[in-house]
């Protein structure tokens, strides 16, 4: 090696010892995030992950095509459109609770409401229009509020994912918060959601095939043919950390909420997709 | 790191290399009482309920085994010692903090004397 190139590759050591490391915040670890899976998957186009675990596995993907041709899930945005442009009995309406009449918005949950100093879902937003106008919240697990969450995501289809942490240190409080419950081991079989989702993602445990946590959230509700009813988002992460032999959290509570605002931020920028099949 | 494991010609070849250099020395005696241990650890070690090995790794004549983990062969050649195979169940965390596979001694997934069975077992194949 030549003496100025020597010297040359010594500054440059010396001057990346000096840099002050970029701070790094959630749109570092977005980043981080996709290019991990872009390298360890280099035949997948960024977009597919909005797939799940169709994006890795080409057999199950073909089931899946062929269940998506008469989708199971188009009862639940029927009856979720219906639902929606029913005006509650002091004359309110869904529409009037939401930017565009709650048309194409979607992909902006789950977002960081100032007001309320926390993170707000969908779910959450229409039942706080519910309680607004003098209706009673629904149970997170009723079919009403999942048929609500399924016609909006229909008409969100194909928009980009887009959430924000606005320059708010209780909103980045809360990314960092689900951020951590997601790299955080739990339960007596100490996994972490990142064990399985990052680590080994593409890898067999027994019979199931683990998916991607990049677009994880662009498509609930799911239509679950294993459960033959649509499930939540919260309702699929409560099945795997009860998996875990954890303790599991109810639907909306804050952990998940928060979960989900870094979840859903780490899928930035993909289509969002659903309503969604699953197996 | 997450690579995930496949049963690659190398195993193999180390696996043949194991065969042909410990050929002579004789495996566990095939007295019915310690028959039954191996068939208990064996039950043990594949029940879903209990260690659900499977689910990572594949050993044995195990269906659908999962890829998570490496294959569990040639276990004496691996781990001469006992101790450490009981060691790396009771809690793999301690030799890798961010390992993927559960502790199932110190989370009392399985008691002393089933991950005992296990080991008996393990050191079989
Ligand atoms: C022991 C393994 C394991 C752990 C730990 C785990 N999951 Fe899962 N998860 C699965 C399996 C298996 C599936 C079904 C196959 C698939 O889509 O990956 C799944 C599916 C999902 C899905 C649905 C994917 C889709 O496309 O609809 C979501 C969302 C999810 N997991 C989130 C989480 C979160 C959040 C955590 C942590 C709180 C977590 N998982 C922890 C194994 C795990
Ligand atoms: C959820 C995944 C998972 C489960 C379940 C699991 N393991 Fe593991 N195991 C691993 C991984 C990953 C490794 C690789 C080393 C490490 O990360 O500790 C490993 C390593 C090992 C090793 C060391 C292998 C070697 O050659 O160094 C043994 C032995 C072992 N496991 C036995 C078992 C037994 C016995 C059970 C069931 C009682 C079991 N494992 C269950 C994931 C798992």
């Amino acid at each position: 090696m030549s003496e100025p190139v020597t010297f040359r590759l010594l500054l440059t050591v010396l001057a990346a010892m000096l840099a002050i490391p970029a701070q790094a915040g959630p749109e570092e670890d977005r980043e981080a995030f996709r290019a991990f899976f872009f390298k360890r998957f280099p035949d997948v186009p960024p977009d597919a992950y909005a797939d799940g675990i169709y994006a890795l596995d080409e057999n199950a993907r073909r089931q899946w095509e062929e269940i998506e041709e008469f989708p199971p899930y188009e009862f639940a945005v029927e009856q979720g459109e219906a639902l929606f442009s029913q005006a509650f009995a002091n004359g309110g309406r869904y529409a009037d609770c939401f930017e565009n009449d709650g048309i194409a918005v979607r992909q902006n949950y789950p977002r960081f409401d100032p007001q309320r100093g926390e993170v707000v879902t969908l779910e959450l937003a229409l039942n706080h229009c519910r309680t607004a106008n003098g209706e009673e919240p629904y149970a997170y697990d009723s079919s009403e509020l999942i048929a609500l969450s399924a016609w909006m995501a229909w008409t969100s289809r194909g928009r980009k994912i887009a959430v924000s942490v606005p320059n708010d240190p209780r909103a980045l409080a809360a990314y960092e918060e689900g951020k951590r419950f997601y790299y955080s081991k739990r339960g007596q079989l100490n996994f972490a959601c990142s064990d399985c989702h990052v680590t080994s993602a593409g890898s067999w445990v027994r019979a199931d095939h683990l998916s991607a946590s990049l677009g994880h959230p662009t498509h609930f509700p799911v239509y679950r043919s294993k459960l033959g009813k649509m499930i939540s988002l919260h309702s699929r992460i409560y099945g795997c950390i009860r998996d875990v032999r954890a303790r599991p959290f109810p639907e909306q509570s804050v952990e998940y909420r928060n979960l989900e605002y870094f979840l859903t931020y780490m899928s930035n920028g993909l289509p969002a997709n659903g309503p969604g099949a699953r197996k | 790191m997450g690579i995930p494991y496949r049963l690659t010609s190398k195993h193999i070849a180390a696996g043949l290399a194991l065969v042909l250099t410990t050929a002579a020395a004789g495996q566990a005696g095939a007295d019915p009482a310690s028959e039954r241990r191996l068939e208990s650890g064996k039950q043990l070690a594949m029940a879903r309920d209990k260690g659900n090995c499977l689910a990572c790794h594949a050993f044995d004549d195990g269906e659908l085994p999962g890829n998570v983990g490496p294959p569990l062969m040639y276990m004496q050649q691996r781990f001469p010692d006992q101790a450490a195979l009981y060691d790396q169940i009771w809690d793999a965390t301690a030799r890798n903090p961010d390992t993927m596979m559960p502790p199932f001694g110190k989370h009392g997934i399985l008691t002393e004397e089933e991950i005992g069975l296990i080991v008996e077992y393990l050191h079989s194949l």
